[in-house]
């Protein structure tokens, strides 16, 4: 059995989990993704089949499905590889998810840094729309109506965030709501709304094309499947992986060349720094998550420089909405400054800590519950490296 | 502003209303219409979209803040966003900022006099492994190097037109196309 690209990079026909969904009813649509195991890949983890089995089961004529293409989470960019290489499945996955939850309209919300790709993806659906992929009664299935758009971002990770992103859709300012309600039952113009990312609509397309168990072979019981992998930093051969859910950090570093690492960044900026004697974590949701971005880091990298990348992020991308968020990252950005000019008391150091510990809790959303963690596990498992620095020589 | 260009304004506006429909979920695309066609949103605009969709002009004003590539300030014909998130910076974004700087005679958060570049920095562009990365307008430029934004500079010059017109966004290396043939 190969490891390497056994579900989205292999050699599946094209619309074969479409022709088989059509075959179906939407309940067994939904309950052969059930089996599967399928959980959301952009991030959080979320059963696929949960979410849209609520959907399916709200009330209303109009429905949608928004794919997440959003994309922002530094060290990401397998979405963008699906977009451009394998446009076709995430329309066939957004497609079925259609016809399960009883949807006629279908977004896919784009990140504005990928507009070169509109022309590509405007002609894949004009082509589907011919060949009654998109439509009305399509493929003859009589009252399947379905149709996609595509509507930009403008420069604002939160908005990859579900709630946000529908503000966004509506013409609001990208801030996230209080949930509930959540988007299953009010979610764009009010209406019942399941929001995917681009990974989970294209694995959807392959658990119908080759069935539940065939799928369920791949990766650990608890997170099923294969995984595409970003990876990037310090290694022989940066790209795209599609490898099992579950594989080690350390087998992971064997096929992308990043042997005698020092640490790698698992989920891009809100996720965790783990070092190098942690390399026998796996990459799964029990374990250690990752929507995806992996980022090495070589033995000559300074992590406190890591540190204040990731937190410069934040202090951008906050929307500002709660002050555990807005005020926290610039705090804890100013603490990082304490530590590279040698200034930082450890009391302060035990201050920034609990700090931190407190906008996990308290933030609204999910950027400022995870902003503080790469700093945390930096300080964690870095202290040495972090603490007692000798301020830097300023040039006159 | 001339009433002349005021007038053309509004006209583009309601053609973008047109276009996107005269709803709240139409404001987006309309923003970013305005922004791609005339490098700024203005006062007048941000009145013009709120009257054409009665919506109080607030209500615009928080959308257009809320968004970095809207703008309210006028920004050059051609903007320029590298990149400065870790898997880039770890490739040496650093020297490319400062090529940025010295080639077009600015600092980031500026404009060139002439009105044609504004240079910026951007969050991570999706394109870590193939970094540095820069976007140019629409078009993404990969593995950047010194020489290069010299190259995309030049090649951004020649596609303004004797009136001041972009033609296009640039060729040369690195299109997405490219980009993709891993
Ligand atoms: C700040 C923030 C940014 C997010 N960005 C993205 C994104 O770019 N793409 C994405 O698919 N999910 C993103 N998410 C997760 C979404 O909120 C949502 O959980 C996801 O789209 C659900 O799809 P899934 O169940 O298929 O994973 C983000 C969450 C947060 C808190
Ligand atoms: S946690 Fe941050 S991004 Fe999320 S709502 Fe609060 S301020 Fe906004
Ligand atoms: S870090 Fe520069 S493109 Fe991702």
């Amino acid at each position: 059995m190969s490891t390497r690209n056994p579900i989205l990079f292999n050699d599946i026909p094209a619309e074969s989990g479409l022709r088989r969904a059509l075959e179906m009813h939407p309940l067994d649509i939904v309950a052969e993704v059930r089996a599967s195991g399928l959980k959301g890949r952009g991030g959080a983890g979320f059963p696929t089949a949960m979410k849209w089995q609520l959907a399916a089961a709200a009330e209303g004529a109009t429905k949608y499905v928004v794919c997440n293409a959003d994309e922002g989470e530094p060290g990401t960019f397998k979405d963008r590889v699906l977009l451009s290489d394998f446009a076709d499945l995430v329309f066939e996955g957004m497609t079925i998810a259609s016809l399960a939850i009883g949807a006629t309209g279908g977004i896919v919300y784009l990140r504005g840094e990928y507009t070169y790709l509109v022309a590509h993806l405007e002609s894949v659906l004009a082509r589907r729309r011919q060949a009654n992929l998109l439509g009305n009664d399509i493929l003859g299935r009589k009252d399947w109506n379905f149709d996609i758009v595509i509507h930009l971002g403008s420069g604002a990770y939160v908005c990859g965030e579900e709630t946000a992103l529908i503000e966004s859709l509506e013409g609001h300012r990208g801030e996230p709501r209080n949930r509930p309600p959540f988007p299953v039952n009010t979610g764009y113009m009010g209406r019942p709304t399941i929001v995917n990312n681009v990974e989970t609509l294209c694995l959807a397309a392959r658990v119908l094309a080759r069935g539940a168990t065939w799928f369920r072979q791949y990766g650990t019981h608890a997170s099923t499947g294969s995984k595409l992998f970003s990876v990037s930093g310090d290694c022989a051969k940066p790209g795209v992986y599609e490898l099992p859910m579950g594989i080690t950090i350390a087998d992971l570093l064997v096929e992308v060349g990043g042997l005698g690492a020092k640490a790698v960044q698992v989920g891009g900026a809100s996720g965790h720094c783990v070092p190098s004697r942690l390399f026998d974590r796996t990459l799964a949701f029990e374990d250690a998550p990752t929507g995806g971005s992996i980022i090495i880091f070589g033995q000559q990298r300074d992590m406190l420089a890591v540190a204040r990348n990731f937190m410069e992020f934040f202090v951008d991308e906050s929307c500002g909405q709660c002050t555990p968020c807005r005020y926290g990252n610039s705090v804890l950005l100013d603490g990082i400054e304490r530590l590279e000019k040698g200034t930082c008391s450890i009391r302060h150091l035990n201050e920034l800590k609990a700090l931190g510990e407190t906008m996990e809790l308290a933030s609204k959303c999910g950027l400022g519950q995870s902003a503080p963690k790469a700093f945390l596990s930096i300080i964690e498992h870095f202290h040495d490296e972090v603490l007692g620095r000798e301020p830097p020589h300023f040039a006159a | 502003m001339l009433p002349a260009q005021q007038a053309r304004l509004a006209a583009d506006i309601a053609e973008l209303a047109d276009h996107h429909g005269r709803c709240r979920s139409a404001l987006l695309p309309i923003l970013q219409g305005i922004q791609r066609d005339h490098h700024q949103i203005s006062d007048f605009a941000m009145q013009e979209v709120a009257r054409q969709l009665d919506i109080h002009p607030v209500e615009v004003y928080g959308v257009v803040t809320f968004y970095s590539f809207l703008n309210t300030g006028r920004e050059g014909r051609m903007v320029v966003r590298l990149c400065r998130t870790i898997s880039c910076d770890m490739q040496h974004k650093d020297r490319i900022a400062r090529q940025l700087e010295n080639d077009l005679g600015i600092k980031f958060g500026d404009t060139t006099s002439d009105g044609r570049f504004t240079l910026q920095w951007a969050h991570c562009l999706g394109m870590c492994d193939q970094g540095p990365a820069l976007l140019v307008n629409d078009q993404v430029f990969t593995r950047v190097n010194c020489e290069q934004v010299h190259e995309i500079l030049e090649n951004c010059r020649k596609t303004f037109t004797a009136s001041g017109h972009v033609l296009t966004t640039g060729h040369g290396h690195g299109t997405a196309k490219e980009a993709f043939a891993r």
